[in-house]
């Protein structure tokens, strides 16, 4: 489009290129100059706080650096998970690990319950009847208009701590007693061959993929269809149940018994954990619901229309049609809501379960003063796992978008 | 088929007919939204005994076995004995507790003065049917008005009444009769207050006194002022004047009011704020002041500048990546160690520094969105106009970003809303937290379910009105563009 009319009436004769602008006037100058200005700020910032830091410190006698991990805790925390064990004599460094193990055993729970419940009730939400939709829209404008710490309180003060005492548990099946020291159920002890039950259900998960990718491959070629998630659930279930069967069940399950004022045997959850499980579920479920139903009324029915008019079944349209185009919609804002849900586990110091906030950023805090560190860690270990999830997600979205020409 | 039948019309007389009664009226609906199928008829029915099962929980608890009368502990009896219902002689007796938190009995004037200037400079903005008319006029009444005040600011001087509400009726007789000018609508009731306030610290300037002279000599000149300031006024409209307002000055305001020391206001030390106040007081800094950080962030995060640029985005993502509650412990152990000695913030101070961090942090993200969302014409279009950067942004750029952020913007000021509860760990007894402390009270253990369903419900109120109202919002500001 290059023209060369530069004569037109009006236009002046341009021989000269236009005068530089004086220095203080170029946008060029100008950015650098800005640029400096706010380095130099942000940089004098940074050093007055990290003087007076360091002034502080030691004037209040606190040691600085990270040796304070290797030094005994000489505190107990309650409750464990994935088979850590901890005691008094450990180091901060083990209560560092213990508690993130806890936050990361809340947030993955809570990810899998809120996004199933989400997922329902955002279905429900759209359901064509009036009452169900109803129940749905009460569910989600009043669960997620209320703070979440007081979800948490309602649930940990005002139903499980007034449950009755363990020798009065409300009881199910003479194995599950649900009592103010949280919900004890059996425990299965695996005995010696447990190992090939475990091997069974690895290769059937392997087997698995390799029979929807064959049952996929097959249907692109040649257009015949095979069960494959049916099989697939057959193989995982199944296998590893024969494999079970076969060796004479080599599990055996210890029930809770009541001793003396509480429970021996089995395994509890606490009533922590139980409270905190349920507010992050609950709460982050209304907010899934609401994302699912974004996404879902995002597809547009035409789509629907047209699934139906090449005779798809109304499952198939929601599971082939409209569900893979909905999920490019519910994926990003899904994954802010996990990030949430991992962020909100901290609540938790509100209540007392362990977890990386109430025991690190709280009592280490407390017994060792170095707040600079453990902040910075605990802050660390959050953004980490943020972005930790974000990967995943970004990953997982980039495999079901849309492929464009 | 053979004609069996007479046709008792001539083909095409016949009148129309009733459309079938399944598709009408109240039947048509049950039968389309309710029992379309035998499917959804069965899911009806366990849905309306599900409802019924609740409300047959829920009713009596909540109301018809509730203990409403009564003063006292002996109202209700001890949890487990008598009527299963709830106490709400409890919410009536720690009600005080639960809005002001200890804030001094005869200071609560103060904070509900402050919410009526809230309300009242909020109502024109929000309601979107004010007659503006009646508030463009306001310019050529000044004087009128400023009549009318000193008639009323007498009467209030001469009945010597000290009770907050007298300046209310004043100030609603200003609104109401005469509009909203900026000053009109906000100086006056200021100057009333300040009058109260002499009046309440120092009796003795009353109408016997040289005091009274000083009273109409303030008015006057004020009146002169308020007449010029409106003509400055007149340039902006007044919403535009009560937007200023409230960012500007009601926050000034506010911090007189409630931390008072000086001028005749008795000091109130923040340890003493509490209840829905100290909520409404974090969740309002935090999101009056998060709006503009966060557009400056999200402008520097948009910036070419390579510096300002990845100093935005490693603020914004620190600060997004990581709980509200870490923000909060790192902000009340963290900050006084970053302070020279002898400094010592507020621990109030050092919640609100970290809440406008955070919340501005989301807010700047959402920005980013609007910002994103604007064509690029527009901004070669305001470039080839000449504008300068600020310019450009000022007027053409952000009044559109901001538009359509809307909605995200709501949704921060609502989780904010919400996350202001978390204070309660850092040791400030918000709305939440004081109901958890007076849940402690050794006489009236056992009535924690009411506290939270009182508290719930008034978090619900805010949360759910702000997102009906940002919804109604979106729709009036919807000018036709979306495809």
């Amino acid at each position: 489009m290059a023209s060369k009319t530069e004569s037109g009436p009006g236009a002046t004769p341009t021989s000269a290129p236009p005068a530089k602008p004086p220095i203080w006037n170029d946008p060029v100058y100008r950015a650098l100059f800005f640029q400096a200005a706010v380095l130099v700020g942000v940089v004098a910032l940074g050093v007055f706080l990290v003087n007076n830091t360091l002034d502080n410190l030691e004037k209040q006698g606190i040691a600085s650096g990270f040796g304070f991990l290797d030094r005994t805790a000489g505190f107990s925390i309650g409750e464990t998970h994935l088979g850590l064990s901890y005691s008094e004599e450990d180091s901060y460094g083990k209560t560092f690990l213990v508690g993130l193990l806890n936050t990361i055993w809340v947030s993955g729970w809570g990810i899998v319950l809120a996004t199933v419940l989400g997922f329902i009730i955002g279905v429900l939400r759209l359901s064509p009847n009036w009452l169900v939709s109803r129940i749905a829209m009460v569910y989600i404008e009043l669960l997620r208009n209320i703070p979440l710490l007081l979800q948490i309180f309602f649930w940990y003060f005002a139903v499980l701590r007034p449950l009755p005492a363990p020798r009065n548990s409300i009881e199910l099946f003479d194995s599950f007693f649900l009592n103010n020291r949280g919900l004890a159920y059996p425990r299965g002890i695996p005995s010696e061959g447990f190992d090939w039950v475990i091997g069974a259900f690895v290769i059937a998960v392997v087997a698995s993929v390799a029979v929807v990718k064959w049952a996929k491959k097959r249907q692109d070629e040649t257009g015949l269809w095979f069960p494959a998630y049916w099989t697939s659930i057959g193989l995982i279930v199944g296998l590893p149940l024969i494999v079970f069967l076969a060796l004479g069940t080599p599990m055996t399950l210890e029930y809770p018994e009541l001793k003396g004022f509480n429970f021996w045997g089995g395994a509890v959850m606490s009533p922590e954990f139980v409270a905190l499980l349920l507010a992050l579920s609950l709460y982050t479920a209304a907010f899934i619901a609401e994302i699912v139903r974004s996404g879902i009324l995002s597809v547009s029915h035409g789509q629907t229309e047209a699934s139906r008019a090449l005779g798809l079944k109304p499952g198939q349209t929601l599971r082939l049609v409209i569900i893979p185009q909905a999920m490019r919609v519910i994926i990003p804002p899904l994954t802010s809501q996990y990030l949430n849900l991992t962020k909100n586990s901290s609540l938790a110091a509100a209540i007392a379960y362990p977890d990386i906030v109430l025991v690190f950023a709280g009592t280490t805090l407390m017994q060792t003063g170095q707040a600079v560190e453990i902040i910075a860690m605990t802050m660390a270990v959050y953004l980490t796992l943020s972005l930790l999830i974000s990967a995943f997600m970004n990953w997982y979205n980039k495999s079901i978008q849309l492929v464009e020409r | 088929m053979t004609e069996s039948t007479t046709p008792t019309h001539e083909p095409g007389t016949h009148p129309d007919l009733a459309p079938p009664s399944t598709d009408v009226g109240i039947r048509g609906w049950m039968y389309h939204n309710l029992f379309s199928g035998w499917f959804n008829s069965i899911v009806t029915v366990l849905s309306a005994a599900l409802i019924g099962f609740l409300l047959y929980e829920l009713l009596p608890w909540l109301f018809f076995d509730a203990y409403w009368s009564g003063n006292d502990r002996s109202a209700c009896p001890a949890p487990g004995e008598g009527k299963d219902g709830a106490c709400w002689v409890y919410i009536k007796i720690w009600f005080k507790q639960m809005m002001y938190g200890r804030y001094p009995d005869e200071a609560l004037w103060r904070i509900n003065s402050a919410y009526v200037l809230l309300v009242g400079a909020l109502l024109p903005l929000i309601v979107p049917r004010m007659p503006e008319g009646l508030f463009e006029k306001t310019g050529t009444t000044a004087r009128t008005v400023g009549g009318l005040m000193i008639a009323l600011a007498a009467v209030f001087a001469f009945t010597g009444a000290t009770s907050w509400f007298v300046w209310i009726a004043i100030w609603a007789a200003v609104t109401m009769f005469v509009g909203y000018g900026f000053l009109l609508a906000v100086g006056y009731p200021v100057i009333a207050v300040l009058l109260f306030l002499i009046d309440v610290n120092h009796p003795h300037i009353g109408p016997e006194s040289t005091g009274w002279s000083i009273f109409l000599t303030v008015l006057l000149a004020a009146q002169g002022l308020a007449a010029f300031a409106d003509r400055i006024w007149k340039r902006f409209s007044y919403k535009g004047a009560l937007g200023v307002f409230l960012v500007f000055v009601f926050p000034l305001i506010c911090v007189y009011l409630f931390h008072g020391g000086g001028f005749g206001l008795e000091e109130v030390e923040t340890p003493l704020w509490g209840g829905l106040f100290l909520t409404l007081v974090i969740a309002l800094t935090g999101i009056v002041m998060s709006l503009p950080v966060g557009v400056v962030l999200a402008l520097g995060r948009r910036s070419n500048m390579p510096v300002v640029k990845s100093l935005c985005v490693v603020f914004i993502e620190l600060w997004r990546g990581v709980p509200l509650i870490t923000v909060l412990f790192m902000a009340s152990v963290m900050f006084p160690l970053f302070m020279p000695e002898g400094v010592n913030f507020d621990k109030l101070l050092r919640a609100l520094v970290g809440v406008i961090f955070f919340a501005s942090a989301y807010m700047a993200e959402v920005v980013r969105g609007g910002l994103q969302a604007i064509p690029k014409g527009q901004y070669e279009a305001a470039d080839a106009l000449g504008l300068s950067y600020w310019k450009k942004m000022g007027l053409v750029i952000l009044p559109q970003a901001l538009k359509i952020t809307i909605p995200g913007v709501v949704n921060t000021f609502i989780g904010l809303f919400k996350d202001t509860t978390l204070v309660l760990i850092i040791g400030l007894f918000d709305f939440l937290g004081m109901a958890q402390a007076v849940s402690t009270n050794p006489d009236w253990l056992g009535f924690y379910v009411e506290g939270y369903v009182f508290v719930a419900f008034g978090f619900w109120v805010f949360c759910f009105g702000m997102s009906r109202y940002s919804i109604y919002l979106e729709r009036k500001l919807e000018t036709g563009h979306k495809r």
